[in-house]
């Protein structure tokens, strides 16, 4: 099932990804913060518009694969996962600690809806070719969803993925690269120049979307061209983002890749946040 | 630091050896063989189990799993040269409730590959089964294609189980050993005309187990995959000059028989000596000696394997006499350290 059918609006299941996240950040008093909000609106349509799943059977058959090639945005996809019922909500006061279900960095082994184990950058659309072949061959419908981020794009296995995916004409795979153009040491465009992109991509075969990654109508309308349009083609969908979105003084900060927050810039952040609480 | 130019005229051999081919055979002159022991052996099991896929990054045909490409088409998944992807992609389809068979040659897979096999298959204890041709020195190539730290990689990964074996007859009975075992398994491969030995000795192969092929007083080999043939035929040349050896085969590395080896190196009086187609350092010889010392075991001990350097090019009997690994090196070896 998909909770689309659900009265709460995709703009409030964003903002609550976006605190839930925010809350799991003030647990370890630092963290991928950044990101989780840059992703926040991407994550909400994945798994509140687009996505097939049973929230109390995260293993189920029928489901479609949401493959988190970025391990260290693990926060992201916790905060979506409690917030589509698949993790508990308390649980997020475990975030990082000793024993968790929630370690800071995306593990199959650890997590209920976790797909794959990242943090080694450049894994997810390899696996996620051998996912979409694997159901292919099993007549099955569902879809596979893999996250990842603009400076993966620096890692050579992306592009054989990239490669492989078209030549085996696997239109059950949608991609998401996440474009806030920050990685690690700087501007994910100063290290490697990877634009254009969509021009790349749709010359190796790609079914192509770019949009605004924080536009809900954006990203819903590629979802859903993503899941109809793509002529036999695998689909990439480029969420051009911004880090810290949703809170103006995350937004402006410079070194966002990972951030640390004083204990009193939390309240601060969650008070922002609730300022723009939809309905 | 380049080697000095070989000399020419006074040391030329009456037959001058050449690298020759890639895979050059293993096999002796005269040595009976089978072909593509693997590919045959993962037809038949294929038939029986329609989980079973192959997936190779551009080395189908040399790694024989063109064989199963034959029979099973639409169940052989071409890559492209592309090691990372390939095995990002056979633990895709083992998630999803595949038995992918991924080869290509072993400096690919343990070099190139290692951190996707490590994190998207080993980490997550996938069931895909890395088959790789070209172990150890069985290419004249060079370090590129020289799998000497193969055994070491792969022995280090937790949830690994590594597997060397020795000749046609062990290739058959292995696969579908491994069909069986649920989880990761990394196999070293023998391809094209594969030397038949251990059928003569009434073995058979187990997941796990080390099995003493003929037994000695004297000394005691402790083998795996073409040392193994080889040990023997040391043995058997050494039994000429009166030392009695015995041949303890293990071709599971990891996990190793530790009850077998711990019982054959406890028996009194013998030299042991491990030799194995693999630098000395990670490989059989430090495990078994490992082992030795946890638990209190200490036979005179020797290792024979590849020197710790990047070996030549060049003929494969050159090469493997150069670095000790052929019959006439490891009955020399044995005989001084008999003295």
């Amino acid at each position: 099932m998909t909770t689309s059918s659900s009265n709460v609006s995709l703009e409030r299941r964003a903002w609550n990804i976006r605190r839930h996240a925010i809350r799991m950040g003030e647990v370890q008093g630092q963290g991928y913060i950044a990101q989780a909000l840059d992703i926040a609106d991407v994550l909400a349509t994945a798994y509140f518009h687009a996505m097939r799943y049973e929230p109390q059977n995260p293993e189920w058959e029928g489901r479609d694969r949401f493959l988190l090639s970025n391990g260290h945005y693990a926060i992201a996809l916790y905060a979506a996962l409690i917030e589509a019922g698949i993790v508990p909500e308390d649980e997020l006061e475990t975030y990082g600690f000793d024993d968790s279900r929630l370690p800071m960095s995306g593990m199959a082994s650890y997590t209920p809806g976790m797909e794959m184990s990242g943090g080694s950058l450049g894994l997810g659309l390899s696996i996620a070719v051998g996912k979409c072949l694997g159901l292919k061959r099993k007549g099955s419908d569902s879809r596979v969803y893999t996250l990842f981020s603009d400076g993966e794009l620096d890692e050579g296995s992306v592009w054989e993925a990239i490669m492989s995916a078209a030549h085996y004409k696997l239109d059950n795979l949608i991609a998401i690269v996440d474009v806030n153009n920050q990685q690690a040491d700087g501007p994910s465009t100063s290290m490697l120049g990877f634009e254009p992109l969509p021009e790349k991509l749709e010359a190796f075969g790609w079914f192509v979307q770019r949009v605004d990654g924080n536009d809900l109508n954006a990203v819903r309308a590629a979802f859903d061209a993503a899941k109809t349009a793509t002529g036999g083609r695998p689909s990439m969908i480029i969420a051009d983002t911004l880090m810290g979105k949703g809170i103006p003084f995350l937004e402006a900060r410079e070194k966002n890749h990972f951030i640390r927050v004083d204990a009193h810039e939390w309240q601060l952040a969650l008070a922002a946040l609730d300022e723009r609480k939809p309905a | 630091m380049k080697p000095a130019a070989a000399p020419v005229a006074e040391a030329l051999p009456k037959k001058r050896l050449t690298t020759s081919a890639m895979i050059a055979s293993i096999a002796g002159e005269g040595q009976r063989t089978r072909p593509a022991p693997f590919g045959h052996a993962l037809v038949h099991c294929a038939k029986a189990d329609p989980s079973i896929v192959g997936m190779t990054a551009d080395l189908g045909k040399y790694t024989d799993l063109h064989i199963f490409q034959q029979a099973f088409p639409d169940r052989y998944y071409q890559m492209g040269m592309a090691e990372q992807l390939l095995f990002g992609a056979a633990s895709g389809l083992a998630a999803e409730g595949f038995t992918p068979f991924a080869t290509t040659y072993a400096v690919f897979a343990s070099r190139r590959a290692y951190d996707f096999i490590h994190q998207t298959i080993a980490e997550e204890d996938r069931n895909v089964k890395i088959v790789c041709a070209l172990p150890g020195l069985t290419s004249g190539y060079g370090p590129s294609h020289q799998a000497a730290e193969d055994l070491a990689l792969m022995r280090a990964m937790p949830n690994m189980t590594v597997i060397d074996p020795c000749d046609a007859h062990e290739i058959e009975q292995a696969v579908p050993a491994i069909v069986a075992h649920k989880g990761p398994v990394y196999m070293r491969l023998l391809r094209g005309q594969v030397p038949l030995v251990l059928d003569e000795y009434g073995y058979s192969f187990e997941l796990g187990k080390a099995k003493m092929l003929r037994d000695g007083y004297e000394v005691l080999v402790i083998s795996s995959g073409i040392m193994t043939m080889r040990a023997l035929e040391a043995a058997k040349a050494l039994a000429t000059d009166r030392v009695d050896v015995g041949v303890l085969h293990v071709p599971t590395i990891k996990p190793l028989d530790a009850a077998t080896i711990l019982d054959a190196c406890a028996k009194p009086g013998r030299l042991v000596v491990v030799v194995e187609n693999h630098t000395v350092i990670g490989g059989l010889g430090e495990a078994v000696a490992g082992l030795l010392m946890r638990e209190g075991v200490h036979p005179a001990f020797r290792m024979i394997g590849l020197p710790d350097e990047f070996l030549a090019a060049g003929a494969l009997p050159t090469l493997h006499d150069r670095y000790g690994i052929s019959t006439d090196a490891l009955c020399a070896k044995v005989k001084a350290w008999l003295k």
